[in-house]
């Protein structure tokens, strides 16, 4: 049972000031493009998003939607070249990380902003032990000596619930399974005690029964800790298992942004509509699908208007001319798209 | 009710694992599909679930003929597949197709559509003579929802839900009776995986097809699957319909696997139970004894490790079940709205 803390705040929206506003990390207008020898991708358009301490956020998107490199600018790891920030804000207590100096920005990650990934092969090095890998951290961050540095790794295994911690100290990342590895991950983001958690497509590699482990140990970390939580994924169904709120992706936008029971139950944009449509359900069973029509736009080559219109089933003329601002819809909920009011209202 | 045109007994894939390299030998067997029987009747979907490593791919692989069996034999309308070969197995190939889980390492990238496509009329020269190829090729774009205008682009020019039409135009273009469909939606965007499955649907109402759908994700499984096989290292553990997979299921594992599907409707977040499995898969060079599950089952007693359970229909399961404590349980089903 996990304390929902719902958000008491105004909608999310545009017209965000830069003063600080006590919210723990805040994203605002974020621009993103990658320029590429084929031409200037624009990833991300203007994306806002907040979250505070105890909370999960999930951002829910599609590949390409953008909803990873607003992760990795957060973290400060965005590939430059090719991705440059051409505007925006992310602000952690206030400050804003974009504009900082690195010395500064290093001392956030591990310690104000930690991040998983969804392989934890290839984020893992592999010709360190684990235990190592995690211990070098209290080394080098907290300038422990080895012996206690080994001691705290050994609590962070078994904090993850990794069975012999102390026999696994020393293994190898490939000697760990997928789900011992995605474990591994996350005691050596959690050790520098973060405030953030960022945890990209954590479970997207696993296997479901696995999945529902890891899921429960992150909810339960956070919990203990009440870190703030950004959830990075796809999948419909475990966003609806741990979310508080949701801020559904698509083309480099936020299109929708809900509480986690608002948004599944009248989802006030067309394109979280037809991704909850698309879920096989039982009871339509033998009917066909109802999807979405068409594919997600070239980022090189975004429609004008409402980047949604070409796949969206209620578009009209404006929808082709005019970009939908993300306005507020409803109590603590946001939605740019021209019709969201006949969304939400209708029967 | 219409009779097996695929049958598949008993069947035993394992591969040598070698130590050395002069004098390698043999020092264990990955036991990857270990005793496997089921049946596929014309026109039906069967669907295959389990986690990786289970052994789901090598059993398509089998199916395809594409690797021989240990033990046991896959039979296609009375012949047995693995004694085949020359123009008998050409013949067979034509009937059982394959759509495979990537589609961005499934074709070649340096083919255009048109080639890709055209490939299954040079090798199977009676279906399509010459002339009428490109034409044929158009035509199996446009079926799978394609523009045949674009038949001389390349794969790189398709997004991967196109891609995985493209795949399955090829599957089709030999009109088989059979599909073996190894992941074919995993690699794919919510969207656009819905668009697919509708196409695969769509196909098999046309053409009168029956599925082997092998896939990892249940509610996709039960979407399309008239029948439903649960594998776990390598063996089977339940089978049944839909209904008696989905709703009724008595193997242990099958209920784990079905309560640890997260359900997309927050409201359902604390009404239902989660059973818990602890640990991983067991290796399957060194399965446990008796019962393969029984490392992680809640139910486990001292038969558990002695007796392998047979996949039979029990006291408490109206369906094939592999549990020496088959019962059924309550299991907030997945999606269920």
């Amino acid at each position: 049972m996990s304390d929902i803390l719902v958000s008491e705040q105004s909608a999310p929206g545009p017209g965000g000031s830069g003063r600080p506003s006590g919210r723990l990390l805040e994203v605002e207008d974020l621009r993103v493009e990658f320029r590429t020898r084929d031409g200037v991708a624009k990833v991300i358009n203007g994306v806002t998003y907040h979250v505070d301490a105890g909370e999960t956020l999930a951002v829910l998107g599609e590949s390409g939607s953008g909803k990873s490199v607003t992760a990795q600018t957060i973290m400060g790891i965005l590939d430059t070249p090719p991705g440059f920030v051409t505007g925006g804000q992310v602000r952690f207590h206030g400050k804003d990380m974009l504009r900082m100096a690195d010395e500064e920005r290093r001392r956030i990650r591990g310690e104000g902003i930690a991040m998983i990934f969804q392989d934890a092969l290839s984020a893992l090095n592999p010709v360190f032990t684990v235990g190592f890998q995690i211990a070098e951290q209290f080394r080098v961050r907290r300038g422990m000596g080895r012996a206690e540095a080994k001691k705290r790794a050994i609590d962070m295994l078994d904090q993850v619930k990794i069975p012999n911690a102390k026999g696994r100290f020393n293994n190898y990342p490939h000697q760990f399974s997928g789900g011992m590895r995605q474990r591994a991950m996350i005691a050596m983001s959690l050790a520098l005690d973060p405030e953030v958690l960022i945890a990209d497509e954590p479970t997207t590699a696993l296997d479901v029964t696995v999945q529902a482990q890891i899921m429960d140990l992150l909810a339960e970390l956070q919990r203990e800790r009440q870190m703030g939580m950004i959830l990075i994924t796809h999948d419909l169904g475990v966003v609806a298992d741990v979310a508080d709120r949701i801020a559904v992706m698509y083309a480099g936008r936020i299109v929708e942004e809900a509480n986690v029971y608002d948004l599944y139950a009248k989802p006030a944009h067309p394109y979280t509509l037809g991704l909850i449509d698309s879920i096989p359900r039982m009871d339509e069973k033998g009917q066909q699908l109802r999807t979405i029509k068409g594919l997600p736009p070239n980022l090189m080559n975004i429609p004008p208007g409402c980047p949604f219109n070409p796949r969206c089933p209620m578009a009209q003329p404006v929808c082709r001319e005019k970009v939908p601002p993300l306005l507020q819809v409803g109590p603590a909920r946001a939605s740019a798209c021209h019709f969201a009011e006949e969304l939400v209202n209708r029967v | 009710m219409s009779e097996n045109i695929l049958e598949v007994n008993d069947l035993v894939k394992h591969y040598p694992v070698t130590q050395g390299v002069v004098f390698k030998k043999t020092v264990g067997q990955v036991k990857a599909v270990d005793g496997v029987s089921f049946g596929l009747r014309a026109g039906e979907t069967l669907g295959v679930v389990g986690e990786s490593g289970c052994g789901k791919s090598t059993l398509a692989r089998v199916l395809m003929n594409l690797e021989k069996p240990t033990a046991g034999n896959v039979v296609y309308k009375g012949q047995d597949i693995s004694k085949l070969s020359g123009g008998a197995l050409r013949r067979l190939r034509r009937q059982i197709q394959l759509v495979m889980q990537d589609p961005y390492t499934s074709l070649n990238p340096r083919m255009t559509v048109g080639d890709l496509l055209g490939e299954p009329f040079e090798i199977h020269p009676e279906v399509a003579p010459k002339g009428s190829r490109r034409a044929k090729v158009r035509e199996l774009l446009d079926l799978v929802g394609l523009n045949p205008e674009h038949i001389n682009r390349y794969p790189h020019q398709f997004s991967g839900g196109q891609r995985q039409r493209i795949g399955i135009a090829r599957a089709l273009a030999l009109r088989p009776e059979i599909i073996v469909c190894d992941e074919p939606v995993s690699a794919l965007d919510v969207s656009i995986q819905a668009q697919v499955m509708n196409l695969l649907e769509q196909l098999q109402g046309e053409f009168g097809l029956s599925y082997v759908f092998i896939a990892h994700d249940l509610s996709v499984v039960r979407h399309l699957s008239d029948r439903v096989a649960v594998m776990y290292l390598g063996k089977i553990v339940e089978i049944g319909t839909e209904d008696e997979i989905y709703e009724r299921p008595t193997h242990p594992y099958t209920q784990a696997l079905l309560s640890a599907v997260p359900v997309p409707d927050p409201t359902q977040r604390h009404n239902k139970t989660i059973i818990r499995l602890t640990g991983d898969v067991p290796s399957p060079i060194s399965p446990p004894s008796g019962c393969r599950f029984r490392t992680r089952c809640w139910k486990a007693q001292d038969v558990c490790a002695e007796q392998v359970p047979l996949l039979e229909i029990r006291r408490d399961s109206d369906h094939p079940s592999a549990c020496h404590f088959a019962e059924k349980r309550e299991i907030v089903a997945s999606h269920e709205v």
